[in-house]
Order: structure tokens, then sequence, then C-alpha cells
């Protein structure tokens, strides 16, 4: 069957929409718009300087997003990466507290398996309790977020503090051996091409494999899994732990390519940046890497409004709530016949005083 | 009494007072919104919109009531989108909820930035505990003006839903929405005003926050209440009534850290505070059951199925 272009370019068309309503928000607010168009673009992709910035943001944007995405396909709506990138930085900063580690990628491999274990048991808790308990997951696994929070809190600045950081309770710095570095010398790290290789390798498994084809079928139609006798159960579960894996291992990440150690700059809003790109992406995990450049470029440029135009430092996160909206209302828009629809508009007026009979407005 | 026993009891029984007030508006609101037949995860996005909105508007007049009226309009008016929103075709309403969630705390940074620093006129506490002749009681007694504004809205509700026309109206179009079409009724029309006077209530909700307890605007001022609503509301089974006794619950249960620091036991503190979502966490795996739906739960609702 043909598919409709239009349908192809609604979000982009609601992107469009976003950027155009932020530029009228800002606009009362007394700041010029078309220059906060270009210092978005600019401090989003203007130069190296801020590509670099654009796509370490990214790195975890992606990983999050697809802790969204993954739980969708399977049909449900978690929305708790926040605490499972919060414990997986932390669950990061902790092995050196438990055992020795060599200083070498092997210890940087045994951090990311750290994180990515936390965190994939802590989304996969809110899945269990969805399907042998019937507690919504959305619920759920936003509660868990704030509990995870307060676990970060609790051992960041209690027991597993580094009594040198006074100011800033920190855990104890990572051996400069287990760190992630730049690609070539860059400020950009490896986990950007964590990233993108994580969600081509589960865009690929949900496309290609039996097992990745059973989750969507789980999610696109419960009644046919259950009919051809697919375990649901255990392959939500597998969905949640692999979305909260990679959300745990964007902390992991942050922990060892940015941080250093898990602080509370860990708690940077990323897990609900996530949720918006990937429903931007339709919760298609290769759509998920433009989006979350794009977002991280947004968040880049964010510091650049402050500082040029004096926007508040929540103007990013403004345009990211303009932008769910209209990528949502869209969806009303989704497979409409754009032909008949423009014809019954030119026409429409004619016939104001002409009440339209049933078989004429049946598209 | 014993000595340390006293001031920790009276600290939970204040901080129920004080914490319960903006949990009991956020459910009450939820609970309207869900009795039509829609979720309303917004409510959280809300409720940190009107709570800057209540500060601003009693800082700029000087009359904390104009601050309460400005929360009220901001929470309805937010959660007015999100009832015309869901009424398109194909718009999910918890989609749309986490969306308003993000785009109404966006809102209250970006407008409440000037905000953070100055003073707003207070609520007048009312003194309850004046019969008593000890201090901390006293304290404790300070209530919240608009606690019982509260309790009078959920009697209200209680009553509206059991025995008005409007009632049973907002009660069909969240039990049957193909019922409510076939005696000519707008299924969304009855949504929308009834999210919307969810939303409204919500800000209430948000003025106790900032011109009560704690009293200023911050960015971290509400920390999911609005969420944890929609778990009380499950917890109180759908009633208005049940849900004057929830959030007063989870009023004194996150009120046990402050309490602990208040005696001077300061330890897990941030573990203290993480009680209320515990508690929430427990009754959800108590009160639910796998593949059958909540008891007094609106037949329209997507969540509980």
């Amino acid at each position: 069957m043909h598919r409709n272009i239009a349908d192809e370019l609604l979000p982009v068309g609601a992107l469009v929409a976003a950027l155009l309503v932020f530029g009228l928000f800002v606009w009362v607010g007394g700041t010029s718009p078309v220059e906060t168009w270009t210092l978005l673009f600019k401090g989003a992709f203007g130069d190296w300087f801020s590509w670099q910035n654009t796509l370490t943001r990214a790195a975890p944007l992606m990983l999050t997003a697809l802790c969204v995405a993954l739980p969708a396909r399977a049909g449900l709506v978690i929305i708790g990466g926040e605490g499972a990138l919060v414990l997986g930085g932390l669950a990061a900063a902790g092995v050196p507290y438990l055992i020795p580690l060599p200083g070498n990628i092997i210890g940087t491999i045994v951090l990311c398996v750290a994180g990515v274990v936390a965190g994939g048991a802590w989304i996969a808790l809110a899945g269990a309790l969805r399907q042998y308990r019937g507690v919504n997951e959305t619920i759920s696994s936003l509660l868990l977020a704030y509990v995870a929070i307060a676990i970060f809190k609790h051992l960041v600045e209690g027991p597993m503090r580094d009594p040198a950081t006074l100011n800033k309770p920190s855990t104890r710095t990572l051996a400069d051996s287990l760190l992630i570095g730049g690609i070539g010398g860059a400020d950009v790290h490896w986990g950007f091409v964590i990233g993108v290789l994580a969600c081509i390798g589960l865009g690929l498994w949900l496309a290609l494999t039996a097992r990745g084809f059973s989750v969507r079928v789980v999610g696109g139609n419960p009644r046919t899994a259950q009919l051809v006798g697919l375990p649901a159960s255990a392959l939500i579960l597998l969905a949640c732990a692999l979305g909260g894996g990679c959300a745990g291992l964007a902390g992991a990440i942050e922990v060892a390519a940015v941080q250093t150690n898990a602080n509370a700059s860990l708690i940077a809003g990323y897990g609900y940046a996530g949720i918006l790109v990937a429903f931007i992406a339709r919760h298609n995990p290769i759509a998920v890497i433009p989006v979350a450049i794009l977002f991280g470029g947004f968040g880049a440029a964010g510091s650049l409004l402050q500082r040029r135009l004096g926007l508040p430092d929540a103007s990013v996160q403004v345009l990211q709530g303009i932008a769910f909206v209209f990528i949502l209302a869209s969806e009303a828009l989704r497979g409409l016949d754009w032909q008949s629809a423009l014809e019954r508009f030119r026409h429409t007026p004619k016939s104001v005083d002409v009440p339209l009979t049933p078989s004429k407005t049946a598209a | 009494m014993n000595e340390t026993l006293l001031p920790f009891l009276a600290a939970i029984l204040g901080g129920a007072l004080r914490v319960g007030v903006p949990f009991l508006f956020v459910s009450l609101g939820e609970c309207i919104t869900e009795k039509s037949g829609r979720i309303n995860l917004g409510l959280e996005g809300a409720l940190v919109l009107s709570a800057m909105a209540g500060f601003g508007g009693s800082y700029l007049s000087g009359s904390p009531w104009i601050g309460v009226l400005a929360a009220a309009s901001a929470g309805a008016a937010l959660a007015l989108l999100h009832g015309l929103l869901c009424t398109l075709p194909r718009v999910n309403d918890v989609a749309t909820g986490i969306a308003l969630m993000l785009l109404g705390t966006g809102l209250a940074f970006y407008l409440g930035k000037p905000l953070i620093q100055p003073q707003a006129t207070q609520l007048p506490p009312l003194p309850l505990g004046s019969w008593s002749d000890s201090p901390v009681l006293q304290a404790a007694l300070q209530i919240n003006p608009l606690l019982p504004v509260g309790v009078a809205f959920a009697v209200l509700l209680y009553l509206g839903f059991a025995r008005t026309r409007w009632g049973l109206l907002v009660r069909l179009a969240g039990d049957s929405a193909s019922a409510t079409k076939a005696l000519g009724y707008s299924v969304g029309g009855i949504r929308i005003a009834a999210t919307a006077a969810g939303g409204a209530i919500a800000g209430l909700g948000g003025a106790s926050l900032t011109l009560f307890y704690p009293g200023s605007w911050n960015e971290g001022i509400s920390s999911g209440q609005g969420l944890i609503a929609v778990a009380l509301v499950i917890f109180a089974r759908w009633s208005p009534l049940r849900c004057v006794g929830a959030a007063l619950l989870f009023g004194g249960a996150g009120a046990i850290g402050p309490a602990l620091q208040s005696i001077g036991i300061s330890k897990g503190y941030y573990l203290f505070g993480a009680v209320p979502y515990v508690l929430t966490l427990v009754i959800l795996v108590i009160s639910c059951r796998p593949g059958k739906v909540a008891q007094g739960s609106p037949g329209e609702l997507s969540s509980t199925r």
C-alpha cells in the first residue's frame, strides 16, 4: 500500500511549529525571536565546538530514549529513566569500593556492566510490578525514580561520600585509567559511539530477530500474542530490562566520561528529556539517533541563550514542552487525506449557508 | 508525656496537616478528571505552574487570596489544554499528561525565575491549637486556611457525584462513552470541563505550597506530589471523601524525615524522604490485581485496564 509522504513529514512540521510558537513566546517576553532562533542554531550546530557539546549531550539522551522506546514497543509507557540513570551512575562509581579493578579497558567495561545491571534491574522491577501485580507501570516507574534519587543522595552524601569533597558531596573519583576518553582527542567521548551502536543494535534486534518481532507483537496486539502462545511476561520484562540497562549505561558513561565521580550533577533531567526524544522518534531506536542529536543541540544552545539574551535556563525546557505538545497533537493529522482536506477547505466558504449533507462530508 | 515523643508526634501531626494539603487538592483534582474517564498526569505540571502563579500573584498584588485565584486559573488553563488535546483523534491521554508535565514545569521555571529571591505575602494560618497550653501542639495546629476549603470541596464533590445531574453526567462519561453519546451529551465536552475543573482544584494545592508551606518559590517546590496523587486516587478508590484520609496519611509519611530532624535525628534524612513514594508503591501493590480492574474505577479509564 502507498504510504503517505505527508505522514513522514508530520514530526518535522510539528517541530517547526514548536519553534515558531517558542519564538512567539520569547517575543512576548521582549526578546527577538529571530535572534533566538539564530542562537539556537549556532549554539547547537554553529561550529565544531558547538557540535562537540551537542554530541556529548546527545549520548545520554539516546540511551535514556531507548529506556522509553523499547518498553513502548512491548506496550508499556515507562517514564522513570531518570531513576535508572542515577542508579547506573551510582553503581559504576561504587564498583571500585567493592573490588579492585584492572586499570584498563576491562575495568571500564566492568563499570559499564554494573551500570547496565543496576538500571536494567530497576526498570525490570516496574515491568514485573505491572505483569505480576497489575500496577500501572507509568506511575510505578516514576515513583521508583524518586526512590532511586533518594537512595543516590543518601549514599553519595553518607556512606559513599569522599570526605575530601566539602562543597559538593561526591563519591571517590575514579582512577584516570578507568575513565572514558574523547574520540581522537576531541571533547566528544566514546559514549556517543556507544549510544549510536546501542540504538542501531537494538533497532536491528527489534526489526530482524525473532525475539524482537515477538516483543513487537506483544506490544502491538496482546491478544494475538496470547493466541500464538508468546511468553508475554518474559518478553515485557526483557524489553524493560534492556531499556533500563541502556539508561543505566547512560549513567555509567556520564560518571566515567564527564563527572569522574557520582554527584548531584548526574540528576540533570536526561531521563525526562529522553521521554520526549523517544516519542518524537515514534519509539523507533534508529530514529532516536537524529532526534537525540537535535535535542542535545537545543540543550547545548541553552547556555548560549542564557548568556547572550539573558533568557532563563529553563527556556530549553519550555521549548521541549512545546515541541512535545505539538508532536502529540500532530498525531491527529496522521493518515489525513490532505488533497480532499484542502479541497474541502477551499470550498467551505462558498457553502457556508448551505448545511453540508453527510454524503458530502464523508471523505 | 515523654520529653521527645510529644514534639515528635506533634511534628508528624503538624506535618500531616501541612504537607497533606497539596496532596488533598491534587488528588481531588485527579479524582474529578478520572471520574470523567481521563487520566491527567499533567497535574504535576499544573501543580508547579500554579505554585509559581500563586506566589507571583501574591507578590505582585500583595494579597495572598489573589495569589490563590491566580494559582487556580493557571492550573485550570494547563488542564484545559490537556482536555482539548485529548479530544483530538489518536491523542493518548497518558502521553499528553507527560508532555504537559514537562511544559508546565518548564513554563513555571521560566516565568518564575525572578520570583526565587523575593518574599510574597503568605496565607494567614488558622490557630486551631489555641485551646492547648503546649507550645509544640499550638505550633503543629497552625493550619493552612485552605485545608477546610479542601475538606469542604471533598464533601461537596462526594455529594455532587452522588446527588446532582452534573455529577451523574461526569460519572456517565467516565463509565460509558457510548451511553453518554446515546443520551445526546457530548463526551468530549464533559471531559474537557471535568479536566479543567480538576486543574483548578489542583491549582489550590500549588497555592498551598508557595503561600503556606514551605512558603517560598523555588525549582524544587514539588517533588512529584502531582504524580503521587494519581496513585492516591487509586488508593482512595475514586472517592473524594477517602481522598482526605489518604492525603493526610501521605502528609504524615512525608513529615517523618523533618520530624526526626526536629528531634535531632538527621541520619537517613533522604531515605525518610522517600517514604511517601515507597508507601505509594506498597499501596499500589496491595490494591491492584493483575488482569482485574481496580475496585471503583471508572470503566473508560485507560490506566487501569
